[in-house]
């Protein structure tokens, strides 16, 4: 058999590091940690600006003929002056509440039924789904929110309701929007349960009912209170369905019935920021946009970090 | 954790056998928790199709009256006859744009530096923390972002270019962390492998990690896309015009001088006026969206099924 012998090249040559790949290697190496670097320059942009106009508002308002007292006047009327941040907290917090009502029941209820008791074909064609529902713009949820959820359920079933806009119906659109997140994260917190622990009771006898609330859920009970609070965080910043579906363009008195229009957080800012409330420009009124975003990036922020937390104990536990 | 004696677990258990065994009553109550579980996943189904029946229902009279002409129009929130969406497709292509030349390459090669370089070091661990913040921060946030930093400070105007600075800002964790997810996905014994034949770590990453992990990193990337698609908050901060653009004001290049929107600033500019009239063209803006963000999303799903490798 003839044996064919490749030219040999000396084994240094191929290894030997030549000066233009050593240059190569490193101009990589700076340009990808610049890349890692530019995430902390934005989170250091978000808090310097938030942090900087919204201290300018406060210390413009201890200024101004109210002074502080203007936050704490009843009524959120940026161009009257009068900030009350109370206002907006339980507008915010009516929302969510009203939110939470629909994405937990639903969210929960769909990650249990996929992970305990839907067989893996049903599964496979049921996530998907669930991931396009995640995918909707909450711009068209606000939509169906004036459309349908207002005139077709919320008005038909509250006597009292006769609004074309109402902080009920904002807070169901709402809700749909973060039954994704919290179904997500419950689904992904009870398939960290180890199979073991399902075998194990079902090998004592437990029927399918009793392994998934006695055995799963409080074994995955972190992550499923991950998911709540995620998910309220993520109802908190929900801007655009509020926007367009609770009515209060202007401004708001401070009450918390559901039936009556009314402003959140995030829909004051965005009233305020494209100028629907004809303060666009550099005054006071616009300039309060940047303290309601601080408070919420906090809040958020302190939500999201509970969250991670929890979600991260379980995959210890684990 | 309660602990229950084993005497009564056992006791229960020995009973709910010999029940299951013997068929003597029936289990009425797993039944029934399986009939709430189910009806849940069914309420949420239903909400999905309701929407679609009802934005495919209302808009019919707009598509079958105008079809083509409504595509074409340009924002007009004060005449429904003339109002369309082009103006706001075109804002959209040029701000997934700026997305893709930005938030792309930054987000991937963050992503390379945590997973390929900085591995278990602190700095990596503090960067994961920071992103993972960041993807949490609601999107109105960006928009301050956006009118603070890029608008006022930066001096580039209440243009296409900051609104597209401020969604790439948004859009940043969410490529971090999906381009990790697949980097990771990768085999060590494929860097070994390189390594091992004398390749320099940007050599591997270059021919080997970043193929390997390609179709992961593009499912993330598409998803984001359509995420940044479907965001109004932070453009409309940033001063996406909401009143009226035609489309003969709205050059690709005029963009930059000021006068842009987007497709969901358009329905957003819809929504808000009243008459059954600007109802059915906020539907059709609304389809219009939803084709677009969704055809993204199946794409992203159908790409990470069709290349989901088990190594």
């Amino acid at each position: 058999m003839a044996v064919t012998t490749a030219p040999v090249h000396p084994a240094s040559a191929i290894l030997r590091l030549n000066s233009r790949r050593r240059q190569a290697d490193t101009t990589a190496r700076v340009v990808f940690l610049a890349a890692a670097l530019t995430t902390f320059i934005v989170t250091l942009l978000i808090i310097g600006t938030l942090a900087f106009d919204a201290w300018d508002f406060v210390s413009k308002l201890a200024d101004a003929p109210d002074g502080l007292g203007a936050l704490t006047e009843l009524g959120w009327f940026p161009r009257r002056g009068l900030f009350d941040i109370g206002t907006l907290l339980v507008g915010t917090l009516v929302v969510t509440l009203i939110a939470m009502c629909v994405a937990v029941p639903l969210g929960v209820g769909t990650a249990v039924y996929l992970s305990e008791y839907a067989r893996p074909r049903l599964r496979r064609v049921i996530k998907p789904i669930i991931e396009i529902l995640a995918g909707i713009p909450s711009v068209v949820l606000g939509y169906f929110a004036i459309a349908f959820i207002n005139p077709n359920l919320v008005v038909k079933i509250f006597s009292g309701a006769d609004r074309a806009f109402t902080l009920l119906a904002a807070g169901l659109a709402v809700g749909i929007l973060t039954v994704p997140i919290v179904a997500s994260v419950t689904e992904d917190a009870l398939r960290a349960v180890p199979l073991a622990l399902r075998e194990a009771s079902y090998g004592l006898g437990a029927k399918r009912s009793q392994t998934t609330f006695r055995v799963v859920f409080p074994a995955g009970v972190s992550g499923i209170i991950a998911a709540l609070i995620l998910g309220i965080s993520r109802a908190i910043g929900e801007t655009m369905v509020v926007a367009i579906a609770a009515g209060a363009v202007g401004g708001a008195l401070f009450h918390v019935t559901p039936l009556e229009p009314g402003q959140t957080m995030t829909a004051a800012m965005a009233a305020l920021g494209f100028g629907s409330d004809q303060v666009a420009g550099n005054n006071l009124a616009f300039q309060s946009l940047y303290f309601i975003g601080a408070l919420l990036f906090v809040m958020t922020l302190g939500l999201n970090v509970i969250g991670d937390r929890l979600v991260h104990r379980l995959r210890e536990v684990y | 954790m309660a602990l229950t004696t084993p005497a009564s677990t056992g006791g229960r258990a020995a009973r709910s056998i010999t029940d299951g065994l013997t068929k003597r009553g029936s289990d009425l109550r797993g039944k029934l928790i399986e009939g709430v579980l189910v009806t849940a996943l069914a309420a949420t189904l239903l909400i999905l199709f309701v929407l679609i029946v009802d934005l495919v229902q209302r808009s019919w009279p707009v598509w079958t009256d105008r079809g083509g002409d409504f595509l074409s129009s340009g924002l007009n929130s004060a005449s429904a006859a003339s109002a369309g969406v082009w103006s706001g497709i075109k804002g959209t292509i040029t701000l997934g744009l700026i997305v893709c030349v930005i938030a792309f390459p930054l987000g991937i090669a963050c992503a390379v530096y945590l997973e390929e370089y900085a591995g278990r070091t602190r700095f990596a661990r503090l960067t994961r923390i920071n992103v993972r913040n960041l993807a949490g921060v609601p999107s109105i946030v960006y928009g301050l972002l956006g009118l603070g930093i890029f608008v006022n400070t930066l001096g580039i105007g209440r243009n296409v270019l900051a609104a597209g600075l401020a969604l790439s800002a948004l859009v940043l964790p969410i490529v971090v962390i999906t381009a990790s997810e697949a980097l990771r996905a990768v085999p060590v014994a494929i860097r070994e492998g390189a390594l091992g034949v004398g390749a320099t770590q940007w050599e591997t990453v270059r021919s080997h990690v970043l193929p390997a992990a390609a179709p992961g990193i593009l499912t993330g990337t598409v998803l984001s896309l359509a995420r940044a698609a479907g965001e109004a908050a932070p453009i409309l901060l940033v001063g996406a015009a909401t009143g009226l653009l035609r489309t003969g004001d709205q050059g690709f290049l005029d963009q930059l001088g000021g006068a842009f929107t987007a497709m969901p600033v358009v329905i957003f500019s819809y929504a808000r006026q009243t008459g059954e009239q600007f109802r059915e063209i906020t539907a059709a803006a609304s389809l219009v969206l939803l084709v677009l963000v969704l055809a993204m999303n199946t794409f992203a799903i159908w790409l990470r099924n069709r290349y989901d490798r088990k190594w």
